[in-house]
């Protein structure tokens, strides 16, 4: 069995919760394909021991997955993966519209644009394409 | 069972109240932060948990058995003095925890201290940092096996590099042995990564108990024209105002009203409020 598939990380100083950034780093990391089907989620001594968070923030999370059937916690044995929120379109480093933003990314950084310009004008776009009740 | 019942507890010295008519009870297993300013009644409280200070009127439970002015056998109290003996040496202190104490595990003192970079074990106590005197001290709390550990302000000796070692260590007390942990705090940048659990006092009394996301999930902050506070529903907790703008927190808000914008305030907010509102009515009652 594989373990420490994936390693949190927790900024203290983001204004989000640390369970809230636990479950976003979990969707994330699926979405992305890092972590798949059947992968088991570090567990809440390891992510003490890695980060010392309150194991309690940490099940919590967990539950919250649980509940949106990303994961299930099977009895001494730990809390896995069970489904895979990867797509052709996201997973992998030559995914096509990955490789596309990435060009996109290189012309901003030829253009001068700072880390701040990119943002601001990634979210501008995201949300003329996205209306708002689609965003978490 | 619950680990920590209080009820209608008060604590007088001479004339001056400092705990106050506290009622609360804390869930099993939770690290809970005991937040106040200085002299809000917080280690008052946890002394009487421990059984070293006997309430005035009221009574506390720990695992349903009301206290009797002595300490519970499964809990640990780290005093905010850190009362250890100054003369011996880190390895005889442990051999005084194992004679003095019914439950101890040698073995779990031990396993701690090794986690504690700095700790020289052939050291006198009294020759160690005020920090490492506060590792070596949880170590010797760690080692009763408590279910309910108060820690009174136990970062505040430490720097951060400890501080990490230190909290790490408690927080794997908790997942391994499923431990209470009462931790109190008058920074509260200390606990608001690793509470789940709140109780804040002042004036003696609990302003604030719960759940930390249930607690912040009741309150709003509502900004808005200073001129027209008079659409907004709630509980109104404290309130920041400029010529313009006010800055509301409330509790139990209705929705923002047309021209105010709300948010879900963040723990140092909630707190600050709640600090705020009662050192104004501290002041207004002095004005008489």
């Amino acid at each position: 069995m594989l373990t420490g598939v994936i390693e949190f990380r927790i900024d203290r100083h983001s204004g989000v919760s640390t369970y809230m950034q636990i479950v976003h780093q979990v969707r994330q990391a699926m979405r992305l394909g890092l972590l798949t089907s059947g992968d088991r989620l570090p567990s809440a001594r390891e992510v003490v021991d890695a980060t010392a968070v309150n194991p309690n923030t940490v099940l919590k999370a967990y539950r919250e997955l649980e509940r949106e059937g990303l994961v299930e916690g099977r009895r001494g044995l730990g809390t896995f993966v069970t489904k895979s929120l990867a797509t052709e379109a996201t997973a992998g480093d030559d995914a096509p519209l990955r490789r596309e933003l990435g060009r996109w990314m290189g012309s901003a950084r030829e253009g001068g644009l700072v880390v701040e310009d990119v943002d601001a004008l990634y979210s501008a776009v995201r949300d003329e394409h996205y209306p708002a009740e689609e965003r978490s | 069972m619950t680990p920590l019942t209080a009820t209608a507890v008060g604590k007088r010295y001479r004339t001056r109240w400092a705990v106050r008519d506290c009622s609360f009870s804390l869930p099993e297993g939770k690290v809970v932060a005991l937040l106040g300013a200085n002299g809000a009644g917080k280690s008052t409280l946890l002394r009487m948990a421990a059984g070293l200070v006997r309430p005035t009127t009221g009574e506390l439970s720990v695992f349903g058995t009301p206290l009797r002015g002595r300490i519970h056998p499964d809990v640990s109290f780290l005093a905010q003095n850190r009362p250890l003996y100054r003369d011996l040496t880190v390895r005889e202190l442990v051999r005084v925890g194992a004679a003095m104490n019914d439950r101890w595990s040698a073995d779990r003192v031990r396993e701690v201290l090794a986690l504690q970079a700095g700790v020289d074990h052939d050291a006198k106590v009294r020759t160690l940092s005020a920090g490492s005197v506060t590792q070596v001290a949880i170590a010797m709390a760690l080692g009763r096996l408590p279910r309910l550990l108060l820690l009174d302000e136990p970062l505040a000796d430490l720097d951060p590099l400890a501080r990490e070692e230190t909290l790490r260590i408690i927080m794997a007390e908790v997942a391994d042995r499923g431990t209470t942990v009462v931790m109190s705090s008058h920074v509260l940048a200390d606990l608001r990564e690793v509470c789940d659990h709140m109780l804040l006092v002042d004036e003696g009394r609990v302003q604030v108990d719960g759940d930390v996301e249930e607690v912040l999930a009741r309150h709003r902050v509502l900004v808005g024209p200073v001129t027209d506070e008079s659409t907004v529903e709630g509980e109104l907790v404290s309130a920041t105002r400029t010529q313009r703008q006010s800055t509301l927190l409330l509790k139990d808000a209705g929705p923002a009203p047309e021209g105010w914008a709300g948010a879900e305030p963040d723990l140092d907010s909630l707190v600050m409020g709640y600090l705020r509102a009662s050192r104004e009515r501290r002041a207004s009652a002095q004005r008489g």
